[in-house]
């Protein structure tokens, strides 16, 4: 009785709660296309996967007429043009970065900072076609020729030369992965709270100092989360690799040696591949491939986004 | 004497800065020329727009079906990509502290690091092996899965650069919720929005892998988009890898095709996104 004397002011109308739901739903493409695409190549790749079972990653032959697949050599040139392109893209994406984070000439900063990003914009396949007949012969003549000429027995550089080699995939990688170590960089760079900076001028430092010993180690972890985000890329590319790092299934030293990748490989055979346990063994490798980068970005993204807001 | 000699290395790191930012516009600089003055002779002429692939040796060959391509696969992918990632890009800012949002933004950033031959492999088993055939269709599924988290993303960060005053004021006045996030705040958002799917088209529009085992690569033209394509990037890597010089010839002008329109799109989107920050910056 006491009740229906108190509530006389008219009801609202319940607001519209199912738009939250309604996005919420059509938000979930996004974590749901990335578990279809693992358990959707699991399922391919599992014919090869109790074929071969983990002697699939140290297996080293791959012939498809006495259907033996072995991955090694495939993991080998993954992950040594990945980390050599990281090497020597790292330095000059460090650098860009200080640039574009605390450089005083805006619109110096502002042509650099247009130039990474177009740089990122480029499509992969422009990256292969310029590697293949710029970049190759170029560092063929310059580098490969007399590096071989006198170092013939350091195994780095042994071998006969060649214009497709690991040597130009990894150059073109690392200007590939030069944006996003650029780019993250430069906002974790940003994040460095300014009393710091302050303080170090303060103290009577260089601006060198300031960065060498306060930004940089205070960014430190955030550059790292940079490096894995831009190993993952490298991992990943796959057509202007293709194109330029000779596409042979060798274990050699020599950076002026073809090598093939995992995304190369499926990219070239896919197509013509023949019987369910070749395109399965492929498969196998995309799987290998995007469970390898899911792992670095997801750990890449999560120690970039706790820096960023600390 | 101390004192120079930390100036002095103060100097030397300062110019290292210059030449790492010079170092970096060099590749730049060098795939823009070279790409120009390869492309140059095959995009100036007209058959090249006007005519699809002829037998080697006959003149007058063109990439008109692989413009053709390009544009059907990436606006079938956009019509998916773009109203979707728009959505779920709105939930985003409009729900930003919950959990699930958290997750999706994580879900849409390790995707765009996901390698896009595995999305082509994704969709080949999902869209091409069921049907036995290649076909466009395919081709632009996996340009949609790879658009999705571009969109999505840049749609949350346009949201985020409107006032929340325009939001609070909104809720203030009774708004329901879902026509505050609509109708004014992703209104106020629409050149950020524009720019994040202008990006994104750029971006598919550009991506040989995911198309290698779905639209596959015609010889000629067709508009059946249940049947194989040929799409730019597609000409650019198998006419590249030819021995002949007329197509290799024809790689480089398709090359400068996909150049070109990505200059466009970024030089345009930088135009939309300073109106948008010209808008944020008024303030309300």
């Amino acid at each position: 009785m006491a009740s229906a004397t108190v509530s006389t002011a008219p009801r609202r109308r319940a607001p519209f709660e199912g738009f939250r739901g309604i996005t919420a739903v059509v938000a979930a493409a996004a974590p749901l296309s990335l578990l279809a695409i693992v358990v959707i190549l699991a399922q391919q790749a599992w014919p090869a996967i109790t074929q071969f079972g983990p002697g699939f990653l140290v297996g080293r032959e791959w012939n498809p007429v006495t259907v033996h697949f072995g991955a090694l050599p495939y993991i080998f040139g993954t992950v040594v043009t990945a980390f050599l392109a990281l090497a020597v893209a790292l330095p000059v994406g460090v650098g860009v970065a200080l640039f574009l984070a605390e450089s005083s000439r805006p619109r110096l900063r502002g042509a650099i900072g247009i130039g990474v990003e177009l740089l990122a914009a480029i499509p992969s396949v422009v990256y292969g076609i310029w590697g293949l007949y710029v970049l190759a012969p170029w560092l063929y003549r310059h580098l490969e020729i007399p590096l071989s000429d006198r170092f013939l027995s350091f195994p780095l550089f042994g071998g006969t030369p060649r214009q497709t080699s690991i040597l130009t995939a990894v150059v073109v990688l690392a200007v590939m992965i030069l944006p996003t170590l650029a780019a993250v960089s430069r906002d974790v760079i940003r994040a460095v709270p300014n009393g710091l900076r302050e303080g170090a001028y303060a103290l009577g430092s260089t601006w060198w100092e300031m960065t060498w010993r306060v930004v940089l180690p205070a960014a430190r972890a955030g550059i790292f989360g940079a490096s894995v985000l831009a190993l993952g890329r490298a991992l990943g590319e796959t057509i202007a690799v293709t194109m330029v790092i000779g596409n042979r299934p060798d274990i050699q030293p020599s950076l002026f040696a073809p090598a093939y990748t995992l995304a190369s490989v499926v990219a070239n055979e896919f197509t013509e591949a023949t019987g369910q346990l070749y395109s399965s063994a492929l498969i196998e490798l995309g799987l290998l491939l995007v469970l390898v980068t899911l792992v670095v970005n997801t750990a890449a993204l999560l120690l970039v986004r706790t820096v960023e807001r600390a | 004497m101390r004192s120079r000699r930390r100036r002095s290395r103060d100097l030397v790191a300062r110019s290292l800065i210059y030449v790492a930012a010079v170092v970096a516009l060099l590749p730049l600089s060098l795939v823009l020329a070279y790409t120009i003055a390869n492309g140059w002779k095959s995009a100036v002429q007209p058959d090249f727009y006007l005519h699809f692939e002829r037998p080697e040796g006959i003149p007058g060959a063109g990439v008109q079906h692989a413009i053709v391509g390009t544009l059907l696969i990436v606006g079938i992918a956009s019509l998916f990509a773009i109203p979707v990632g728009i959505l779920a890009g709105t939930h985003l800012a409009e729900y930003r502290q919950h959990r699930w949002a958290s997750w999706v933004r994580l879900a849409g950033d390790v995707l765009v690091g996901t390698p896009s031959i595995a999305i082509g492999l994704f969709a080949y088993a999902l869209l091409v092996a069921p049907f036995h055939h290649f076909s466009a269709l395919s081709g632009a599924g996996a340009l949609a899965v790879l658009m999705l988290p571009v969109v999505m993303r840049t749609t949350e960060g346009a949201l985020l650069l409107v006032p929340p005053g325009l939001r609070e004021a909104g809720l203030a006045l009774g708004l329901p919720r879902w026509r505050v996030a609509l109708q004014l705040m992703l209104r106020a958002a629409i050149p950020g929005v524009v720019t994040g799917a202008l990006l994104a088209v750029a971006r598919a529009a550009g991506e040989t892998a995911p198309l290698l085992f779905t639209a596959f690569g015609n010889r000629i033209l067709r508009f059946d988009v249940t049947q194989p394509m040929q799409a730019l990037p597609l000409t650019v890597f198998h006419d590249a890898l030819m021995p002949y010089k007329d197509l290799q010839d024809q790689a480089w002008g398709a090359a400068l095709l996909l150049v070109v329109l990505v200059l466009i799109v970024n030089l345009a989107s930088r135009f939309a996104l300073r109106r948008q920050l010209a808008f944020a910056g008024r303030g309300l």
